[in-house]
């Protein structure tokens, strides 16, 4: 069966490196080793272990790529590598969870994308479940949401999250790589894979909202009352 | 268990339920029939049509919001390793 993921520019490295052409390695190294350092975060407790952790993985890698088979792209196979060694650095520290726990241990919890209080209750007569206080608007320059002091306070998000949402966020809007590198390479299901990327995107735009304060409480007592007052007029009728 | 049908014409989605399914909705994740049903929605709440594009702009806009680059001192290391290791 042909391999679901499309490989891109990596496989074309494989024979140099087996060559021993070093600015195929090099290459590579440039390539992947910031990604790398992101998901390596996920399982070590400091930047300087993960930038360890990404060094080691190298280090295997220049050792086996002899051994590489091809079954899976080189990008997959480089990552299992290291997600390998992260935890086997992470257990000397203090944890070893495979990502796939880490995701399930963040998904299993509910998580609210918008504050509940900010929605009618379920029973509300005539709107129920619909905004009471709406999305806040932003400014967005003409250069994107990252020209300005945004940038700050969206890297000051991404900071905080939980680790997998944190790491699945980098991955995909950050790095670039497609939902299906990310499930390939974390081994999570597509499903979580969205769940974790939806509370992180939320978790931003929570952010970015309370940055710009101003949000808009819709008068539903009003709207109710006049619809109420209607209904009574029909009664009296 | 038989599929049932979906019933396309039942009431509006709460907007608290609205919130939870956009990145569904952008990943292309939803089945049709609900997208159809979330897409009736937008089209007359201004509160999830602004809520799905602020996602959108997030989701579109972040590359590289932070930047992880490795040490150059270890990648130069690993380079000068790499040529040690394969010319022994």
């Amino acid at each position: 069966m042909p391999r679901s993921i499309t490989h891109g520019q990596d496989e074309g490295l494989v024979a140099a490196l087996c060559r021993g052409d070093a600015d195929a390695f090099a290459t590579l190294v440039d390539r992947h080793s910031p990604a790398m350092i992101r998901v390596a975060m996920a399982y070590v407790p400091t930047r300087a272990a993960a930038e360890e952790t990404v060094q080691e993985t190298w280090i295997a890698v220049m050792r086996g790529i002899d051994g590489f088979e091809g079954r899976a792209s080189l990008k997959t196979w480089i990552f299992r590598i290291l997600t390998n060694l992260a935890m086997r650095s992470g257990a000397r520290e203090r944890r070893s969870m495979p990502f796939s726990a880490l995701a399930a241990a963040e998904t299993t919890t509910s998580e609210s994308s918008v504050d509940p209080d900010r929605f009618l209750p379920a029973r509300h007569e005539h709107f129920p479940g619909h905004w009471v206080i709406m999305p806040a608007r932003w400014p967005t320059p003409e250069e994107g949401l990252l020209a300005g002091e945004t940038r700050e306070v969206i890297a000051a998000a991404i900071a905080e999250l939980p680790p997998a949402q944190r790491t699945v966020i980098a991955l995909r809007d950050v790095e670039g790589w497609s939902a299906e590198e990310v499930c390939e390479a974390l081994e999570i299901s597509a499903g979580n894979q969205r769940i974790l990327l939806h509370r992180a995107r939320s978790r931003v735009r929570n952010a970015i909202e309370s940055y710009y304060g101003a949000v808009e409480e819709i008068d539903y007592e009003a709207i109710t009352a006049e619809l109420m007052g209607e209904k009574k007029e029909e009664e009296s009728e | 268990m038989a599929d049932e049908p979906r019933d396309t014409h039942s009431e509006d989605l709460a907007c608290v339920a609205v919130v939870e399914l956009v990145t569904d909705y952008l990943e292309g994740a939803l089945p049709a029939a609900d997208a159809r049903r979330l897409e009736r929605h937008l089209a007359t709440c201004p509160g999830c049509a602004d809520y799905l594009e602020q996602l959108r702009a997030i989701a579109g806009s972040l590359k590289g919001v932070t930047d992880e680059s490795f040490p150059a001192e270890m990648r130069d290391a690993l380079i000068a390793d790499f040529r040690d290791f394969r010319n022994r």
